[in-house]
């Protein structure tokens, strides 16, 4: 190939003619190009308001309740995750009673998880808890869909997520949920204030209101002063609180924590668990929180879905799971537990149905005392400190002589911490008669246990 | 005699100036314009000037003393030389390829790693740019554009571009799977995804690219000389041609103290980020 000949220098007559075809162009692409941006933009703007708002959303949908009358901010029916190409062979080889390991050596098909139902109530810590390959994770992934499930349902508030178009998803997750990770999942190039603000910054809320809220939630989570510092700067476990502060801030109805305080020291797990309590007590946000440890489960848990190979094995109170283990599987599982640090206060307490606040008058105490039939109450601050307990008798003497609720209190009141031991609980009780507080150790009310409680577990015999 | 591979390459060649002359003329006109206007000013800036602004920038860039003086003691040495005409030819052509392969590739970069079915053939093509000898790329660059500047950025270009794909590919795929989730989670659009969690968490990556870039620019800017893309090269070529040792010393010594002083700059813009 000859260079000297290809080797033309650009000549007049190709500019010219470059310039009157650009001409010509350029005026028909003009017109082309303006309408389809045009539409493309209003679209744009549609698409941001979602066609509906977030209220419409919920607007007709029905908020289910159970049996108790209890609301259920998340009801999970007949959810599978099958992954591989062709999950409908697997699904038929699992209605079978195929189990995961048969299923993959005949489809190559990974079974998450099978035909797993469930309802979590609304304010509840719900733990899902399992060995790791048991689905857990899989499964809370499906309840924000970060992973699409095969068949079933995930219902929140009455709205069916797993049907719902992007836009709409989208939504949901940004006001609804959210979600703490188990490696934290800050990043790495935002300072702590704009990773905590980061749910309200893809919302559009502006600077000022979200850097606002997001010092709200870190000083809420105990790390103030530390706004302008790097995730980098922080130990693991001022991390999670940052994570937990993200979460947090978007004031999501429901929370999913990912093996959240798993990749933490024992001590700092420990101290985290003793934050969450804290945080629950104040904010009652409904809580799926998974974990492979049972101690963490039996501490954190009001309720406890245990898993194995992608199923629900048992679901109960933590009770229930350490006295009637489903089957060897929970039995084995349960073997494992540290007893004595186990069957603690924290365990055995209920949250307390009926309390009166110190800021209501002798006349509802009374009223709310004779509704639910007791003869003592648990009186509690506005801060859900406890101030002490009362008699009725006392409230009807003080009502005819006229008086506040304040003075009958009896502050003199026995209290436990969440980790004091069932034995010393017992001890107590057999002194009093009455339900003992269970508090945190800024006096915060966290639950009760009540002497039939005691009375179950002192007929166990020498089970502590 | 030439194998049917080399004659279609021929036809083909004819073709795409035949028919798309136009284009390739409106590519020409669009690179004209960033080198004239920084042409306009490294031409004319008085070489004091240039080094004490270079000083300037350097100490706010690299936040020490001691570099930004010998950042611009190597400027003050190019031009006790004699080629600071030369090197400021050279500069330019550098930094505007630079400009224009990193303005291309990254945006390159970012759909092959957010499109399973764009990955393979840009990879393909990144293989193909990064492998074929820089020489090669002279040829279509003179037979398309002519000689002079422009053919030298444009051949400049297209070898420069492959690095900063793949490390803006790469970068971006490395960002844990985690990261994403979070994005996800918090119902952040794609777009958002894209710009506030994986950009800035790829970013040493894609600086790393970027200073890639700005070194396969000027070591391509040096050979394209030989289609008549001036500056230092120039100098290199002609003094290959006299055997003339003392001008090759010192030019290759310009090449090497630029060299040197942009991979500095772009090293210390990253780590600062």
């Amino acid at each position: 190939m000859g260079l000297n000949k290809s080797v033309k220098r650009p000549i007049k007559a190709i500019d010219d003619r470059f310039n009157s075809i650009m001409k010509a162009k350029m005026c028909s692409t003009r017109s082309k190009v303006e309408k389809p941006l045009r539409s493309a933009l209003s679209n744009f703007h549609a698409s941001h308001n979602y066609g509906k708002s977030y209220d419409d959303i919920f607007a007709d949908t029905e908020f289910p309740t159970d049996d108790n009358g209890d609301r259920i901010a998340l009801r999970v029916r007949n959810l599978s995750k099958i992954f591989g190409k062709h999950p409908e062979g697997a699904i038929k080889l699992l209605e079978k009673g195929m189990s995961k390991e048969e299923v993959h050596r005949t489809t190559s098909n990974d079974v998450g998880i099978y035909d797993v139902s469930f309802d979590v109530r609304e304010g509840e810590l719900f733990v899902l808890m399992g060995l790791s390959g048991s689905g857990k994770s899989t499964l809370e992934r499906c309840m924000n869909r970060l992973i699409q499930p095969t068949s079933g349902q995930v219902i929140v508030d009455g709205l069916d997520i797993t049907s719902l178009d992007e836009d709409v998803l989208r939504m949901v997750r940004r006001k609804k949920m959210s979600m703490v990770f188990q490696n934290f999942g800050l990043l790495p190039h935002r300072d702590i204030k704009n990773n905590v603000a980061y749910g309200l910054e893809v919302q559009g809320v502006s600077e000022t209101e979200r850097l606002q809220t997001a010092k709200k939630y870190i000083e809420m989570v105990g790390l103030s002063g530390y706004e302008d510092n790097y995730p980098s700067d922080l130990s693991g476990g001022m991390k999670q609180r940052v994570g937990l502060a993200r979460a947090l801030a978007t004031d999501p109805d429901i929370l999913f924590m990912d093996e959240a305080f798993s990749a933490l020291d024992p001590m700092i797990r420990s101290d985290m668990q003793d934050e969450l309590q804290k945080i629950q007590s104040e904010l009652r946000k409904t809580i799926v929180f998974v974990t492979h440890d049972l101690n963490e489960a039996l501490k954190l848990g009001d309720r406890i879905a245990l898993m194995r190979d992608g199923r629900i094995v048992q679901i109960g109170v933590a009770e229930d799971i350490l006295r009637n283990p489903a089957d060897d599987y929970v039995s084995r599982f349960v073997r494992e537990v540290d007893r004595t640090k186990v069957l603690t206060a924290g365990v055995f307490m209920r949250r307390p149905r009926n309390i009166l606040y110190t800021s209501q008058g002798l006349r509802t105490a009374l009223r709310i005392m004779e509704e639910s039939d007791r003869n003592t109450m648990l009186v509690v601050d506005k801060k859900n400190h406890l101030a002490g307990m009362v008699e009725s008798d006392d409230v009807l003497k003080a009502v005819k002589s006229g008086g506040v609720l304040e003075d009958v209190t009896i502050c003199d009141v026995p209290r436990v911490k969440i980790d004091t031991p069932m034995k010393d609980v017992i001890q107590m009780m057999v002194t009093t008669n009455f339900p003992i507080p269970v508090i945190a150790d800024d006096n915060t009310l966290l639950g009760v246990i009540s002497p039939s409680v005691a009375a179950e577990v002192l007929g166990e015999g020498g089970d502590i | 005699m030439v194998s049917p591979v080399g004659v279609f390459a021929e036809d083909l060649v004819n073709f795409i100036e035949k028919y798309f002359g136009w284009l390739l003329n409106l590519f020409k006109d669009i690179l004209n314009w960033p080198l004239d206007i920084l042409g306009r000013v490294l031409y004319n800036i008085d070489p004091m000037i240039f080094i004490a602004v270079l000083f300037i920038i350097s100490v706010l860039i690299v936040k020490r003393l001691i570099a930004p003086i010998l950042i611009s003691a190597a400027f003050y040495f190019i031009y006790w030389m004699g080629y600071w005409d030369s090197a400021m030819i050279t500069l330019n052509m550098v930094l505007v390829s630079a400009l224009v392969a990193i303005l291309m590739a990254i945006p390159l970069g970012i759909w092959s790693a957010r499109s399973e079915r764009a990955n393979p053939v840009i990879k393909a093509l990144m293989d193909f740019m990064q492998t074929m000898p820089a020489f090669v790329y002279l040829i279509p660059a003179v037979i398309f554009f002519g000689l002079g500047i422009v053919p030298g950025v444009i051949a400049t270009v297209i070898f420069a571009m492959p690095p900063v794909v793949r490390l803006t590919n790469l970068g971006i795929r490395q960002v844990n799977k985690e990261m994403n989730e979070v994005a996800d989670s918090f119902g952040s659009t794609e777009f958002q995804k894209l710009t506030k969690v994986q950009i800035p968490a790829a970013m040493p990556s894609i600086m790393a690219g970027i200073n890639q870039c700005i070194m396969l620019s000027l070591s391509m800017v040096v050979i394209t000389a030989m289609i008549g893309g001036g500056g230092l090269g120039q100098d290199i070529v002609y003094a290959l041609s006299r055997v003339d040792v003392a001008m090759g010393f010192e030019a290759g010594l310009a090449v090497v103290l630029i060299a040197v002083v942009l991979d500095r700059l772009t090293q210390a813009f990253r780590d600062t980020k």
